[in-house]
């Protein structure tokens, strides 16, 4: 079938985003811990070109559940849905560009063909200045299946694939933290996706 | 092996690029590198879902998140959300955010000289029906200055965010209001390459639309990306 209207262009989400769209619950995914799996901290800084950080982005993730089960009709796998746990966050980036989730590591979830996909969360960034939200991916560092993940050994510059995986940071009450930077422009500029 | 139904690439000429210098913030905040095309797999052909209700109550009359009403002319502002085929896309999360009747919005680091309005927030919020429909009563906004360029007025708008049914298909867009003089010098209006798609973001008055005595009926619909008929076994 051939597509007859034109999509919605993008526009951006502007400096008053945080009318319409501060929701802080939605940055815990867990159900105030109840969700099963290791509980993480994912966190990071949001940066342009001159290293500035954005004290008004919005980053939201979407994730398997720790089986590698999306809660969506499209993922027909056999694997146990957590009705705890439904994959969407959202954090407004602070006054110093923190944006920050507590969620759980997510399970590996089937590639295209016959491929496993490596433990990754998606990411999408909208800001004033972005016209066009951005996708990237964050991946975990020493995950065992890094190497073999296509989207990730896809990418041949270690520098670049570098800019996906976030660099464990220890534990805090319980939870592993993780590290990631998304840099917009620039030195250590992040790997985004087009799909 | 996992059967892949992707949803179309964005088509050429309906988005914008960021980088757009007219509109001055992309300068320091466009990527330099060009995006990683990457396949779909199943995390980018799934997303949220909200039948279940978790995005809390619709909040669809921003006329009354006060104690009296807001100043400014009444508006109803109602669509659908469609996908490329025309197909509408229900059960999905529709956010909306927008200045007040003097182009002043209700958030600290807005310190134009127009004034507040206690009776006025600005945020809606709503889920859509099964025939992808939402509808929300506010006010216009009005127009304001920003400081893109010497004495730059932004075109009036509403702000938009949709979900569909995928992470792919989500976007966040403004909607304008049709005969705007400021639509021509806005930039970010602008931005969108084609004339066709610009058009896309102008909602239509609509006379059955509005209510005798009462308020001004504005339609907008939403098209997302549609997808494909077939699977992708690889």
């Amino acid at each position: 079938m051939s597509a007859k209207l034109i999509p919605t262009g993008t526009q951006t989400a502007g400096p008053y985003l945080h009318i319409g769209l501060t929701r802080p619950e939605w940055a815990d995914l867990t159900d105030a811990g109840k969700a099963k799996g290791d509980k993480i901290v994912l966190e990071g800084r949001v940066i342009d070109g001159d290293g500035t950080p954005l004290p008004d982005a919005i980053v939201e993730i979407w994730q398997a559940n720790a089986a590698g089960k999306y809660e969506h009709p499209d993922d027909v796998q056999d694997k146990p849905l957590d009705p705890h746990f439904r994959g969407f966050g959202r954090s407004c980036t602070d006054k110093d560009g923190i944006y920050r989730f507590t969620t759980v590591k997510p399970g590996a979830v089937p590639g295209r063909g016959n491929t496993l996909q490596a433990p990754h969360i998606a990411v999408s960034i909208a800001a004033r200045g972005l016209l066009h939200h951005l996708f990237t991916r964050v991946y975990f560092a020493g995950d065992s299946l890094n190497p073999s993940d296509p989207v990730l050994s896809s990418i041949d510059d270690p520098a670049l694939q570098k800019t996906l995986v976030a660099e464990s940071k220890g534990k805090a009450n319980g939870a592993a933290v993780w590290h990631f930077d998304i840099v917009l422009q620039g030195k250590g500029e992040t790997v985004f996706f087009d799909f | 092996m996992t059967e892949i139904r992707e949803y179309n690439a964005e088509r050429t000429g309906s988005q914008p690029s960021n980088d757009w210098p007219a509109y001055t913030s992309t300068i320091k905040r466009h990527p330099q590198r060009e995006p990683v095309a990457l396949r779909q797999t199943l995390t980018e052909i799934t997303g949220p879902t909200f039948t279940s209700g978790w995005a809390g109550p619709d909040l669809v009359d921003l006329t009354k998140q006060h104690k009296g009403e807001p100043l400014g002319e009444r508006m109803i502002l109602a669509g659908r959300v469609l996908d490329e085929d025309g197909r509408p896309v229900p059960n999905t999360l529709v956010e909306i955010w927008q200045a007040n009747a003097a182009g002043r919005y209700c958030h600290p680091n807005d310190q134009h000289a127009a004034p507040l309005d206690p009776n006025f927030t600005g945020r809606g919020q709503m889920v859509t029906n099964a025939k992808g429909e939402y509808r929300f009563l506010s006010i216009i906004p009005g127009a304001y200055p920003w400081r893109n360029t010497f004495n730059a007025w932004r075109a009036q708008h509403v702000h938009f965010s949709v979900f569909g049914p995928a992470f792919a298909t989500r976007i966040i867009t403004q909607m304008y209001f049709p005969g705007d003089p400021l639509l021509e010098f806005d930039p970010i209006y602008n931005s969108v390459p084609d004339e066709a798609a610009r058009k896309r973001l102008i909602s239509r008055y609509d006379p059955n639309l509005s209510e005798a005595e009462w308020a001004l009926g504005y339609r907008f619909d939403v098209v997302l990306r549609g997808r494909h008929a077939t699977p992708a076994g690889l």
